[in-house]
């Protein structure tokens, strides 16, 4: 009984505390349409978020290139499909982990760091002198985030995917004996636009929940130091698992046909 | 000149079930400075907030310049702050950016005014203040806690709004630089001819800036008169609070050994 009454209260937790963020992105949105538009804001995060990211993101996508081609080598070895290497990298970086990885990296990165900003910013009324200073907070700290991310994300993992596809091609022609000009033709040959193009979407929206939830959890947390510190954990935290599953939803939306 | 600029009506605010602010009354003649009296978590601040329509009041009404402004939000709400300035117990400066953009904050982003104008009138209102151009370069963080009220009371002026609230404005600082603030307040008063509430507990400050005092009492308002009348209020509250007295009928709770 104790359980289930412990379940319920969960239960009834977790459902508003999804209603909040619905308000508050329904808040952003609205809000942030209307001018004025804060383009100062939105260029100083974009260079934040999206820039100050690419060494990581750069990084994460090369070593996972390589690791990929090593694999499935071995993998395909086992019945004699060591040509498939080019082709499963490309569409392996290109459909998913070029995305997945540079939103979750970028998550940890840029959701802990608005999250605590904005936390800091509340604790210390910095969010409300905005109010007293005829500045609209979700329009001046929210918007300009949402719209950042949105956009530097899908470059970041142009990026991401080029550099990843490269780390599986130099592993490949250098340890693992496959022809230089052939590889890239297969790869060049075998990837279609379907397969870049839904990364990209997918890393706009993993982009959004990376802002939305760094905003959200910034702009609630509470009570000094320690507020800031549980705000940033669960922006991270929620903005990885909505990643995860929201990138499940859409390979099944867009691959399944 | 003596109408009631600013009036709040029955003002009730609870936080969970906790009652702040239970029946509030007051009223603020236009011109005049208002200093509330109170111990510290008596809701001084919390009425404030009411007022500039950071936190909604349950149940009351709150008129400025007879305009109904309760539970007012959005355009109206924008409109009726900017001719607000807000000194805020903890400064609450921008810390993300230098001193002379936190001034012209609400010049720039609030009124849409260009930069270079700004900063010339940021610059002026630093000198009221009696901080030159060389601080206007630095970050809030480099600033002590007197030059860091200084700068927020620039902030606070920078717009010329009729109406000015001051919270704490002396606090924490040494009793020299507490008398400077409090030169400075009646100066920048005087000068914009604002109507002003200033927050204290701090007598001498009291005495220094107003026209008229308020003495707030677990969320109301128990006395209320002008600043000469005071010392004969009659109310023993009134009495230990302004010599400062452990024994009367404010009984703090703390546990007696
Ligand atoms: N946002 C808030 N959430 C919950 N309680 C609050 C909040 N703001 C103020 N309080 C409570 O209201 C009481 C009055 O606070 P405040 O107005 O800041 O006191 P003071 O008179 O010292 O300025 C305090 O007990 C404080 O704990
Ligand atoms: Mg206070």
């Amino acid at each position: 009984m104790n359980f289930l009454a412990r379940l319920g209260a969960l239960v009834l937790d977790l459902l508003a505390e999804i209603g909040r963020v619905v308000l508050f992105t329904w808040d952003a949105l609205t809000r942030g349409s209307l001018p004025p538009y804060y383009l100062r804001q939105i260029l100083t995060q974009m260079v934040r978020i999206g820039y100050n990211s690419l060494p990581v993101v750069g990084l994460t996508a090369f070593f996972t290139g390589g690791a990929l081609a090593l694999q499935i080598y071995e993998g395909s070895s086992r019945f004699s499909a060591e040509s498939t290497v080019p082709s499963i990298v490309a569409l392996g970086i290109a459909r998913e982990l070029g995305p997945v990885l540079a939103g979750l990296i970028v998550a940890g990165r840029v959701s802990a760091a608005i999250a605590a900003e904005l936390g800091t910013m509340r604790v210390t009324e910095q969010i409300d002198a905005l109010v007293t200073l005829s500045t609209n907070p979700m329009k001046y700290l929210v918007s300009p985030r949402l719209i950042a991310a949105v956009l530097t994300l899908p470059l970041l993992v142009v990026v991401g995917d080029t550099i990843g596809i490269m780390g599986g091609y130099i592993v490949s022609t250098q340890s693992l004996d496959f022809n230089s000009g052939a590889y890239l033709k297969t790869t060049v040959d075998f990837l279609e636009v379907r397969d870049v193009t839904s990364g990209l979407i997918k890393s706009a929206v993993f982009g959004f929940f990376i802002a939305l939830m760094g905003c959200y959890h910034g702009f609630n947390s509470r009570g000094g130091a320690q507020g800031v510190g549980r705000a940033t954990t669960n922006a991270v935290v929620s903005a990885s698992i909505l990643i995860l599953a929201t990138n499940f939803i859409m390979t099944s939306l867009f691959f399944t046909d | 000149m003596s109408e009631n600029h600013i009036e709040l009506k029955n003002i009730h605010k609870s936080f969970g079930p906790k009652e702040v602010l239970h029946g509030l009354n007051l009223s603020v003649k236009r011109g005049h400075s208002m200093v509330v009296i109170g111990g510290s978590g008596s809701g001084k601040s919390v009425m404030l907030k009411c007022i500039l329509g950071l936190l909604s009041p349950e149940e009351g009404s709150i008129h400025i310049g007879g305009r109904d402004v309760t539970g007012m939000s959005g355009a109206n709400r924008d409109e009726v702050l900017s001719h607000f300035g807000m000194l805020f117990q903890s400064a609450a400066l921008f810390d993300s950016l230098p001193v002379w953009q936190n001034v012209a904050f609400g010049l720039i982003q609030g009124k849409a005014m260009n930069r270079k104008q700004a900063k010339e009138i940021a610059l002026e209102k630093l000198a009221q203040v009696g901080l030159g151009a060389d601080v206007a370069e630095l970050f809030p963080a480099e600033l002590s806690g007197g030059m860091q009220k200084r700068v927020g009371l620039a902030r606070a002026i920078a717009g010329d709004p009729e109406i000015i609230f001051f919270d704490e404005p002396t606090t924490g600082l040494d009793p020299i630089m507490a008398d400077v603030i409090n030169d400075l307040i009646v100066d920048c008063v005087k000068r914009l001819g604002a109507t002003t509430i200033s927050i204290t507990h701090d007598m001498a400050s009291a005495r220094k800036i107003a026209d008229d005092i308020a003495m707030i009492y677990k969320g109301e308002i128990i006395w209320q008169g002008t600043a000469e009348e005071v010392d004969n209020s009659g109310n023993d509250h009134v009495d230990q609070f302004i010599h400062g007295r452990a024994e009367g009928p404010i009984q703090m709770d703390v546990l007696k050994p």
